[in-house]
């Protein structure tokens, strides 16, 4: 739909760095010489500097208010608030053990796991219809999903609590992992369509003169082949269900069956102010899980946005 | 020996009649009926029927636990003389068009920043994208507790810079919880919006600089006439999908400010959660929700047809 009329888009070296912009060889800074360095300074590393800090600076005191004492959270006149030299765990043992917080993980990542793996599924074998079947209708149906990507969840989420309640799901994980694929499947299947593309045709065509049936050929030929692509997703998806939190807040009520996201926020705000630091180490401990997984699949993640933007 | 090669084994089997059943397991559109199956049944029972039903609801008067009568308009009737569902509609266009233009400004720029050719980009690149994947509601607080009235680090340090006396009442004092919230949605918007444009200018020519370049073009010019054309695609799509989201928040309204203080920061999103949920009228929510569709369609037909007017220019093919 949008395709740059350069290049296609090289998903390695928009993380690495290698751009291809750069001319590889003899000449590989490329016409970086004409700029000196106080000038480069100046317009590049100084204003880099200042937005990567205030990017980056809410996690910097996210973990510090979590391992501060609670006495020099609130006294800001005799500690130096940006920094603390005697660390506490007690915010963090706090958080562990004397809250329901280690459930409320282990919903998250139940919930998560289930909706993105039968999303995938689900995906898979649409986008696999609507670029390789292409059956009637394929092209429109394929807008209709990408269109589907466009439904926000605040729109949809009072009808669905009355369908949820009427399915007899209100207050059970099955609420959110039946709702969550209506948001990753649009989007996968839209990325996955990209990816099924880019297999030659050649291939499937050989197998089906020896006789493959169409099962066989999306399960050992076009699937290994996709495995970038299948990666991107189920990280993507992964990511939006940990995020997702007006479909969890108006779905579940009991404390144990929440999800993190949730439960931080009416479990733990209660106003009262030596809250701050297990609230914080909730925050913290609650991002880890997927800032560990982003640290290994960058390139993957990068490709799911580019991806679900490029088509 | 000849002979015995060429004479035929048996007679030709009989092909047989394609029966119903083979008709769909090979028939090209059925097999595509049965593949799409899974993924349709999950839009249509939990998408599709939804949002039909979503806009039924802003009919009635339904209530939590009591299936409501058909009304009309009345809810939107009601709606047309609520004055903090029209604060709330001024609420999210300000917050939509406000941190947008900021998301794309502040965006465009990192993204030209990253593509300069520097030590530890990779690094760079990687820690950009951080305030994206974290969950919203957990930036959210963060940001809650950055913005707190009496211990805000802010406000700490522009007191020992001698900038003010007194502490800022952050998230206490309207405008201040509109700028605050604002600044959390463009601090979370930006790495997106960066990064996915930061792929497209990886997609530029550098010969076209260079040219440029030998033609004594300026920074700008270069900026004007090259990489910005190139990139207005991806820049429409991206746009958006940024607007979508933002008019549509929630999350992070909702951990900040809950749509206080007085309202300030209502969105119709928190709005309508409020209504339907916390007071239990779903019609009255329904309605509110509802009455963003045609706003959202609006935002897509636009970006549409500008898309559409950009191939006709370039002169390219559809699709």
């Amino acid at each position: 739909m949008t395709d740059l009329p350069t290049r296609s888009i090289d998903l390695k070296a928009v993380l690495s760095g290698s751009s291809p912009t750069v001319a590889k060889g003899d000449h590989s800074e490329g016409m970086s010489y004409l700029q000196s360095l106080p000038r480069k300074f100046v317009t590049v590393y100084l204003p880099l500097s200042i937005i990567i800090i205030i990017l980056l600076f809410p996690f910097y005191w996210m973990a510090l208010t979590a391992i501060k004492p609670d006495d020099q959270l609130l006294d800001l006149d005799k500690f130096n608030p940006f920094w603390t030299w005697n660390p506490t765990f007690k915010h963090i043992h706090k958080l562990l053990f004397e809250s329901y917080y280690p459930h409320w993980l282990w919903n998250t990542m139940y919930v998560a796991v289930c909706a993105t793996v039968l999303s995938i599924i689900a995906s898979v074998l649409a986008a696999y219809a609507i670029v390789r079947l292409r059956y009637k209708g394929a092209n429109l149906v394929g807008g209709l999903i990408f269109l589907a990507y466009l439904v926000p969840p605040s729109i949809l989420f009072i009808p669905l609590a009355t369908v949820v309640f009427q399915y007899g799901l209100f207050d059970s994980p099955m609420a959110l992992i039946l709702t969550y694929p209506t948001i990753l499947i649009p989007f996968s299947t839209w990325l996955l369509m990209g990816y099924f593309k880019t297999i030659p045709f050649e291939l499937e065509e050989c197998a089906l003169i020896d006789g493959a049936s169409r099962w066989q050929i999306l399960i050992k030929i076009v699937l290994p082949l996709a495995i970038p692509g299948l990666i991107s997703a189920f990280i993507f998806c992964f990511t939006l269900c940990w995020n997702e939190f007006i479909y969890a807040l108006t779905f579940l009520q009991s404390t144990q069956n929440k999800t993190v996201p949730v439960a931080i926020v009416n479990e733990f705000v209660d106003g009262d102010i030596y809250r701050w630091g297990s609230l914080m180490a909730g925050a913290l401990a609650g991002s880890l899980p997927l800032v560990i997984l982003y640290a290994f699949f960058v390139e993957h993640y990068v490709s799911a946005m580019t991806g679900a933007v490029k088509e | 020996m000849a002979d015995i090669a060429l004479a035929p084994r048996s007679a030709k089997t009989q092909i047989r009649e394609a029966t119903t059943w083979d008709q769909l397991k090979h028939n090209r559109n059925w097999l595509g009926f049965w593949f799409m199956l899974p993924a349709m049944a999950f839009l249509i029972f939990f998408l599709a029927y939804p949002l039909g039903l979503g806009i039924w609801l802003s009919f009635t008067d339904t209530r939590i636990g009591r299936i409501g009568q058909f009304i009309g308009t009345e809810n939107y009737e009601w709606l047309w003389d609520d004055s903090i569902f029209w604060l709330s509609v001024f609420n999210t266009l300000l917050y939509t068009f406000i941190a947008s233009a900021f998301k794309f400004a502040i965006g465009l720029y990192l993204a030209l920043l990253l593509n300069e050719n520097m030590p530890f980009k990779a690094i760079l690149r990687a820690m950009v994208l951080i305030p994206f994947i974290v969950p919203t509601v957990l930036s959210a607080l963060a940001f809650w507790w950055i913005f707190d009235s009496q211990f805000s680090i802010i406000s700490w340090s522009l007191k020992h810079l001698g900038l003010i006396t007194q502490n800022i009442n952050f998230l206490g004092d309207t405008t201040w919880a509109r700028i605050c919230v604002i600044f959390a949605n463009i601090w979370r918007g930006v790495p997106f919006v960066a990064i996915t444009l930061l792929a497209g200018l990886q997609t530029v020519q550098p010969s076209l600089y260079e040219a440029a370049t030998l033609d004594g073009a300026t920074r700008w010019q270069m900026f004007r006439h090259i990489t910005y054309p190139l990139l207005t695609p991806i820049i429409a799509v991206v746009m958006t999908f940024s607007v979508l989201f933002t008019f549509t928040d929630f999350q992070l309204i909702w951990a900040m400010t809950r749509g206080g203080p007085v309202n300030a920061t209502h969105l119709m999103a928190t709005l309508s959660y409020q209504r339907a949920i916390i007071a239990g009228q779903l019609g009255e929510g329904a309605a509110i929700s509802s009455a963003m569709i045609p706003f959202l369609l609006a935002a897509i037909m636009i970006s549409w047809f500008g898309l559409q007017r950009r191939k006709w220019q370039q002169g390219e093919a559809n699709d």
